[in-house]
């Protein structure tokens, strides 16, 4: 990692952890829907358990949305992301390091509350070890397809509520995936949920700063 | 090809074009709906295939209509062919509409073989997330004011939607082997019906050529006029 | 023809099946036509101003 990279991650989890804990407001909300669903379903903990895995993935993708639309709205609207572009980071390299700043402050802490919230599910101990590693693996493609969200509805002024419409359907695989991790752990079938969801995630992530990249470029350039 | 970037030519072309499109679709539709109810009961599903004919169709150009925007969006993006935007813009309805119809028709086809009025089927699910690609593209289209923008932006959509639709669409397959969903097309289709089915397919994909076509040229008669209003201003 | 209409007792999904299907054709023809029309009229109206 260069100088420049380091730094502009180092700056943005800084920012993240200064601005009202965006960290703390999903996991907050995170816990909420834990606590809602059963409320709505029933105290029925079989069922419970056999629905927390897309519970909780839904839960987690929902929460890390929130902080989403501050992705760049903040560079961009105080002027620092002209200033950023200048740098002798390439675009794409500045939303890697975007898109990690938001993994780093959003999904990871989520991934590591999940164990708790699964236990309000009673989820037996293989289940919630693999909701942790599907939240491990899958909340990276999150905040990458999230940043494609973020950078697409830069500028709108009602951004933050097309963000959810644009990104929730490019993220069905995901959810599909890694609440399948769970429903393999449960059925004791391995059905390789876990590595199609690697293979997501990895493509989300290698592919997203190209497009969000090219999304900042049109803004700026305007 | 990129003659046809003239909107001028366009306007020329789509006008000769227009009558025998419409034409055919007209007869491709009447044909089709004539061999649709002339067509012996299925063994399993009785009469119930003949909504396959006007489910499947829709389906086709649902999916095509993506297709061509993602098409167009690459064209706008790569090469700035002028007219692109406009075309990508102009299919976007249309193609919500047709998948909508998709998923009535599928649900109307789905209750007397298994029900209920929607089942987790594959092809029914990766419809409705079709469904809101669309929707959040037209938003998007809408939500941006600067239209140069909002159409670069659009682009962009359409092509992460379209590298995403099969990722989506397998996804959704596996998710449906997992839980052992219902399936409402499956396997071949008899000789008898696939007549019906191809002549209502073509009908519609002629149908929606043809929409397609009289909405591009009036994004672009609609944009002559805003012209000559900034210049009397 | 009551027969016809039954369809072997499943009319009552094909009419409505067919029936949407109609509606929605014909609403994008009516839609994308009248907003042709009224596009078309429009520049009309602003060359023969100009004029």
């Amino acid at each position: 990692m260069s100088g420049p990279f380091a730094s502009l991650l180092v700056r943005d989890l800084r920012l993240a952890a200064r601005s009202g804990g965006s960290a703390a407001l999903a996991l907050a909300f995170f816990a909420l829907v834990a606590t809602l669903v059963p409320l709505g379903v029933g105290a029925d903990l079989k069922l419970l358990s056999r629905i927390a895995g897309g519970v909780l993935w839904v839960g987690a993708v929902l929460a890390a949305l929130l902080s989403l639309d501050r992705l760049y709205q903040g560079d961009f609207d105080d002027g620092s992301l002209d200033l950023i572009a200048l740098s002798p980071l390439s675009l794409e390299q500045v939303a890697l390091a975007k898109l990690l700043a938001h993994w780093f402050s959003t999904g990871l802490p989520l991934t590591l509350l999940s164990p708790l919230l699964a236990l309000l599910f009673g989820l037996s101990g293989e289940g919630t070890w693999a909701l942790f590693l599907s939240l491990l693996i899958g909340t990276p493609a999150v905040s990458a397809v999230g940043a494609i969200g973020a950078s697409l509805t830069l500028s709108l002024k009602r951004g933050g509520l097309i963000l959810p419409l644009i990104i929730l359907p490019l993220l069905a695989p995901a959810v599909i995936f890694g609440a399948g991790a769970v429903t393999a752990a449960l059925d004791h079938l391995p059905n390789g949920a876990l590595g199609l969801l690697s293979a997501f995630s990895l493509a989300a992530v290698l592919l997203s700063p190209f497009a969000a990249a090219a999304c900042v470029r049109l803004n700026l350039a305007g | 090809m990129f003659r046809y970037a003239n909107p001028a030519v366009f306007m020329r072309l789509s006008g000769v074009l227009l009558p025998w499109v419409s034409g055919a679709a007209l007869i491709a539709l009447a044909v089709g709906l004539y061999l649709g109810f002339h067509v012996p009961p299925d063994y399993q599903q009785g009469m119930t295939v003949t909504i396959m004919f006007v489910h499947v169709p829709a389906a086709i150009v649902a999916e095509s209509a993506y297709g061509l925007i993602a098409i167009a969006s690459l064209f706008s993006l790569v090469w700035r062919h002028p007219l692109a935007d406009t075309a990508a813009r102009a299919a976007a309805p249309l193609g919500a509409v047709f998948t909508a119809l998709g998923l009535v028709t599928g649900s109307l086809w789905g209750r007397p073989m298994w029900g209920a009025y929607w089942v987790w089927d594959a092809r029914l699910t990766s419809f409705l997330l079709l469904l809101f690609l669309y929707l959040g593209y037209i938003a998007l289209w809408n939500a941006i004011e600067d239209e140069a923008r909002a159409a670069r932006a659009a682009a962009i959509l359409a092509l992460v939607g379209a590298i995403n639709l099969p990722i989506i669409k397998f996804s959704v397959d596996w998710w449906n082997t997992l839980h052992q969903g219902e399936s409402i097309l499956s396997g071949q289709i008899a000789s008898v019906f696939l007549w019906p089915l191809l002549t209502m397919a073509l009908g519609y994909m002629l149908l929606f050529a043809a929409l397609w076509m009289i909405r591009i040229r009036t994004e672009i008669v609609t944009r002559r006029a805003r012209n000559l209003m900034q210049r009397a201003a | 023809m009551t027969a016809f209409l039954a369809m072997g007792g499943y009319g009552v999904f094909i009419w409505p099946a067919y029936g949407v299907s109609a509606l929605a054709l014909i609403a994008m023809v009516w839609q994308s036509w009248a907003a042709w029309r009224a596009a078309k009229k429009r520049l009309e109206d602003l060359e023969r101003d100009r004029s």
